[in-house]
């Protein structure tokens, strides 16, 4: 049914350090249809890692490697800098976790989003102006041309994190890397926000690629879910059949969350097994 | 143990005048672990700040073990109730090491003995002799939150204030301080106010809970209630409704093609 738009096989992620390296990725593999992918694992686990090496967003110091790494019928391994940035916003676009630093303090909000419209189509500064306002409503911000004018401080996290999404979805990308797009706001803008998000990338026919380290939200939000530990993906799963998981480290996560209408006197501990690191099942 | 008598703290004045917490009672019984739930702004860390003394402005009466205490407190006041703050990676001064942040609440009461009462506090919460000479950033985020507790226990406090101590931290360390928190007001028979954005975490450490929304209590219920969606209040269940999580509807999934058969935001907004 999907097409595939990306295709990550066996991607490392090395950082050369003066005594010994730090391996921050060792082997991922995953392919991303029109489809809504959700990557989970704790702080550490390297999926912000991985996030950012689609974008080519990763310190130059970083020594990155894989037996494949395509976006569509482009070669990411093989693109400088020039590439990346003429790719970057255009075909994938990325929402980070806190609009209030990622968004530019010194710029208004509409501006920023037009200036991506600007940089990607060749548009003159009144179709950008008219295409962000557009944008603006389309992720349901009431009167957009006032948002326009507002710089980043003057907006809510919630309002922020639309605007956000408003200029990476403008120039009508193939994917949409999301890290931790919510985590920063309020359990109810939450669900406003990923309902945004959703709509707007089905209605597109996007891949998204949902990075989190909240269980429950990628198990309701998500179609497929890959978990990740230690620089590697231990498990995949149907996002609905989570709560099947298998591998002991997913079990453990999920058992050691409190929830309502559940409670125990103490919370099963994860006892972390050196066998996962050395785990190499997954293709 | 823990008593507010309409508690009101504002800031600025004139047209910028924010009442952050209206009105706000409420009674906590010694060995009580009592919750405050409410979205960002709602005011419920501003009561937690005015009940440790650190909002000097406050009005309404407090009082702490039985005994109303002022604008300013005694010693022997601050001692008796303790905090600890969300942000591990903030809330430790980040020159100091492991044993200079816990030694500085001894001095400044004049407790003598540090070095036996450090050592038992490291042991207390499950950190080793290793880690007293160890700065902040040489420790994980579950560590350094470790090291705040037991700051906050080392003079021996029988209030615990708790300002979102786990949302910081990843699940799998969530639930190693939340087991950590369950026994040591067990232990030391502690009295117990928390206040976070989760109702899974607060239900699963305190029995009572008072949900807040633009500085006023509006609902007074138990974990039991949040657990069987018995409450009363519409925001209450509406927060209930968002810690669910996000739910697509069945069969709407895994078709990319599928218009959304409902607008999403009218069941919220």
């Amino acid at each position: 049914m999907s097409d595939t738009l990306l295709t990550v096989r066996d991607l490392r992620v090395v950082y050369p350090g003066e005594q010994e390296a730090f391996v921050a990725l060792r082997g991922v593999g995953f392919t991303l249809g029109r489809e809504r992918l959700g990557i989970v694992g704790e702080s550490g686990s390297g999926k912000s890692t991985a996030g950012r090496a689609i974008m080519g967003l990763l310190p130059r110091s970083a020594r990155i490697e894989a037996s494949e790494l395509r976006l569509g019928t482009t070669d990411l391994l093989r693109l400088d800098e020039r590439g990346f940035r003429r790719l970057r916003g255009k075909r994938v676009a990325m929402v980070l976790q806190d609009p209030r630093y990622a968004l530019n303090p010194m710029m208004t909000v509409g501006r920023q989003i037009a200036e991506t419209h600007r940089t990607h189509l060749r548009s003159t500064a009144a179709a950008a102006r008219k295409a962000a306002l557009a944008m603006l409503e389309a992720v349901r911000l009431h009167d957009p041309a006032r948002v326009y004018d507002l710089y980043p401080h003057e907006v809510s996290g919630g309002m922020g994190q639309r605007a956000m999404i408003a200029m990476m979805l403008i120039a009508d990308p193939e994917i949409l890397i999301a890290d931790e797009p919510t985590s920063a706001l309020d359990a109810t803008v939450q669900l406003q926000v990923l309902a945004i998000l959703d709509e707007l990338v089905r209605r597109r026919g996007m891949g998204l690629i949902l990075i989190s380290h909240n269980l429950h939200l990628v198990s309701g939000f998500c179609d497929r879910v890959l978990v990740m530990y230690a620089g590697r993906v231990v498990e995949t799963c149907v996002a609905s059949r989570l709560a099947e998981a298998r591998h002991p480290y997913t079990r453990g996560l999920l058992a050691s969350l409190p929830e309502l209408g559940h409670r125990r006197p103490e919370l099963p501990q994860l006892q972390r097994d050196p066998a996962w690191l050395a785990d190499t099942a997954f293709p | 143990m823990i008593a507010l008598q309409k508690v009101g703290v504002s800031f600025g004045t004139g047209a910028t005048r924010i009442d952050a917490v209206r009105d706000v009672s409420f009674v906590v019984d010694a060995g009580e672990s009592f919750g405050l739930v409410g979205e960002s702004g709602s005011g419920k860390s501003t009561v937690l700040r005015a009940i440790a003394g650190l909002i000097a402005h406050a009005r309404g009466d407090i009082a702490l073990a039985g005994k109303p205490v002022g604008r300013r407190r005694s010693k022997a006041d601050r001692k008796l109730v303790q905090m600890v703050f969300q942000d591990p990676y903030g809330s430790l001064h980040p020159e100091h090491t492991v044993d200079q942040i816990l030694v500085d609440p001894i001095a400044i009461h004049r407790l003598g003995d540090a070095g036996r009462r450090v050592a038992r506090a490291l042991a207390e919460v499950g950190l080793g002799p290793e880690h007293r000479f160890r700065y902040p950033h040489q420790l994980s985020g579950g560590q350094r939150q470790r090291v705040a507790i037991a700051r906050a226990l080392i003079l021996e406090p029988r209030i615990l204030l708790l300002d979102e101590p786990t949302s910081a931290l990843d699940v799998s360390v969530q639930a190693e301080i939340l087991n950590l928190l369950t026994r040591l007001r067990r232990e030391h028979g502690l009295t117990m106010l928390m206040v976070s954005h989760d109702l899974a975490v607060i239900a699963h450490l305190c029995e009572r809970i008072a949900v807040m929304s633009h500085g006023a209590i509006v609902e007074q219920t138990t974990a039991e209630r949040l657990a069987t969606s018995t409450v009363d209040h519409p925001y209450t269940q509406e927060l209930l409704r968002s810690n669910k999580g996000f739910r697509r509807e069945e069969g709407e999934g895994l078709c990319p093609s599928t218009p959304a058969k409902a607008d999403p935001l009218q069941s919220i907004t």
